[in-house]
């Protein structure tokens, strides 16, 4: 993809993440900051690939590391948010 | 394309890199659309998880979009590549994925600040280390131009380095902070801002000459130097800021991740990082911007740091003078709370630190059989982060449609009859209306005045809040002090209500 495309995308998102984070219910916040930390372990995608291919043995052993660093933030972070939001409930009646 | 082979003199640093014949041609991501649809819908997904939040109601579904979306991501990634070591990856994510959920299972609802600033670091570590993988082998990441990563690459790889190492110094430090491991007091370094600016500078510098310089040997020193300036400054911007502005830096460095992801998805040309990128990194904006809003205070006196500096020096130096107060016990408080028709709760962090919320809870659904209507009250700085207050009484099963928010709910002290006070100080301080040279001035606060009765749960006289200033509230008419610890004075109410 070429640079122009993908500042669009970019500058898109974040009015769209500035619109949809302003809708959060501040109750919630806590929750937004776990599940926003578990997303952005979708930098995962990158260790993967350097992982993955071969090519530069040191590359592929910074990959792996940055695997297991994003799985714990990913595991951890949806783990944690799921659990804080069983936690929320209307009032029994 | 990769014909050129590296001179051999290159021994000892291009040992280091891919060597080109090795090396993958351009990613099968920036070639299939099929493969940057599977990237996009990911991104689609982490939309409508934080979409989801926008009540209680849908947010489990929200989070499974998460996950879902994740999930997508890392297939596309592992079916469009030749992976070579398959087993390594299962390891490691494993490995990850353990740890990680041993964590969540485990970790007290108090500490979420910190578990959040110790998962900030990690993404920031990551992306540090994807960059540094992308700039040994550009070649499995498609950057190749020639045989040299191209200058806009370099750019975003630089930035993602590091804002990555930032975000991993300072969540390490506000890890450290929050968890007690360190003192909350903040270390004021002399000429700090003149450092700071000019590391600032001279990383900006480094990632210019990065970009401009060819040759493994030319750019080496100059990226090892950038990751190595990043961390520093990461661990100097963090160590001024106080203990009372760490919910503003933990949204801050939640921001700076999302840039760091974003970084690296312009590196990669990556819809799904990018989308993400944004994403968290206008959450993490926003939530700065609600909590410096909260407090007062604008984002740039927060991270020039120092906040709660001079505290000692302003409540030691002169003695506060003895003013008349009430106190009360348990059984009063009882007879009163059940003669009331309103009462409103306005929980502070005190109390997470007491562990009275699950006796609050008690309490108040006895005050509610005997016909009492009961509200919470949450400041949006009450907690050591966003919501944290709110996911505290959640625990404690205090359902979240009688919490409110501070301007939906502070018209109605007035026809209250209770107000109690427990564990919070500052969020009802009215000299933040009345005195001007008081530190907290302009911070919105409760009207508890208004109530008819003013409980105010304290372990004593002496301590005042984070800002150090004494409270009127202490000696209002209406005001009863429960000098107590929060959860035996809860507890007592309770006995006494039974």
């Amino acid at each position: 993809m070429d640079f122009i495309s993908i500042l669009s995308i970019f500058v898109l998102a974040c009015f769209v993440g500035y619109y949809v984070v302003w809708s959060v219910t501040p109750a919630l916040h806590t929750p937004l900051m776990a599940v926003t930390n578990a997303i952005s372990s979708v930098i995962i995608v990158g260790a993967l690939i350097a992982a993955a291919e071969a090519g530069s043995p040191a590359a592929k052993w910074l990959g792996l590391a940055g695997v297991v660093l994003a799985s714990i933030n990913i595991f951890g972070g949806f783990a944690v948010t799921e659990r804080m939001l069983a936690m929320y409930k209307k009032k029994e009646k | 394309m990769l014909t050129k082979i590296l001179p051999a003199s290159l021994a000892s640093p291009a040992a280091l890199w891919a060597s080109p014949a090795l090396a993958a041609s351009d990613s099968a991501s920036t070639t299939s659309p099929w493969v940057a649809l599977a990237y996009l819908v990911a991104g689609v997904f982490f939309i409508l998880a934080l979409r989801g939040l926008s009540s209680p109601a849908t947010s489990r579904t929200g989070n499974r979009f998460g996950m879902a979306g994740m999930l997508i991501a890392i297939v596309t990634t592992l079916v469009t590549h030749s992976v070579a070591s398959l087993a390594e990856i299962g390891i490691a994510i494993a490995i990850g994925g353990l740890i990680g959920f041993l964590i969540a299972r485990r970790i007290a609802m108090t500490a979420m600040p910190e578990l959040v600033a110790a998962f900030h670091s990690l993404v920031g570590l990551a992306a540090v280390l994807v960059g540094w993988a992308a700039y040994l082998n550009p070649g499995a990441f498609g950057l190749l131009e020639g045989d040299a990563i191209g200058a806009v690459s370099k750019v975003e790889m630089g930035l993602g380095i590091a804002i990555g190492a930032i975000t991993f110094s300072g969540s390490v430090i506000a890890f450290a902070k929050l968890s007690g491991r360190m003192s909350g007091a903040p270390i004021l370094l002399p000429a700090r801002h003149v450092i700071n600016l000019g590391t600032l500078a001279a990383i900006i510098g480094l990632t210019a000459m990065f970009a401009m310089t060819t040759g493994p040997e030319e750019t080496l020193p100059l990226i090892v130097g950038l990751t190595v300036l990043a961390f520093a400054i990461g661990f100097l911007l963090i160590i001024p800021i106080g203990g009372a502005d760490m919910p503003v830096v933990v949204s801050m460095l939640n921001s700076y991740s999302g840039w760091a992801a974003a970084a690296m998805g312009f590196t990669l040309g990556n819809t799904a990082m990018i989308i993400t990128g944004a994403l968290v990194g206008s959450s993490g904006a926003i939530l700065s911007y609600i909590m410096c809003r909260a407090m007062n205070r604008s984002f740039l006196s927060v991270i020039a740091g120092g906040f709660g500096a001079d505290d000692s020096a302003a409540g030691g130096g002169e003695a506060r003078e003895q003013r008349p107060y009430k106190q009360g016990s348990a059984d009063d408080a009882a007879f009163m709370l059940e003669q009331a028709e309103k009462v409103i709760v306005i929980p502070g962090y005190g109390m997470a630190v007491a562990q009275a919320q699950h006796a609050l809870r008690e309490m108040t659904d006895i005050l509610e059989e005997k016909g009492v209507e009961v509200k919470f009250a949450i400041h949006p700085v009450a907690g050591r982060m966003p919501g944290h207050m709110n996911v505290l009484l959640a625990e404690a099963n205090v359902p979240y449609d009688k919490v409110f928010e501070l301007e939906d709910i502070n018209s109605e002290f007035s026809q209250a009859d209770v107000a109690f006070i427990i564990g919070a100080n500052d969020v009802v301080n009215p000299a933040a209306k009345t005195d001007k040279s008081s530190p907290i001035y302009g911070m919105p606060v409760f009207d508890v005045g208004a109530a008819k009765q003013v409980f105010f749960i304290k372990r004593s006289m002496g301590g005042v809040g984070y800002a150090g200033v004494d409270n009127d509230v202490f000696y209002m008419d209406q005001t009863m002090m429960l000098l107590s610890d929060a959860k035996k004075m809860v507890e007592e109410i309770v006995k006494a209500l039974d």
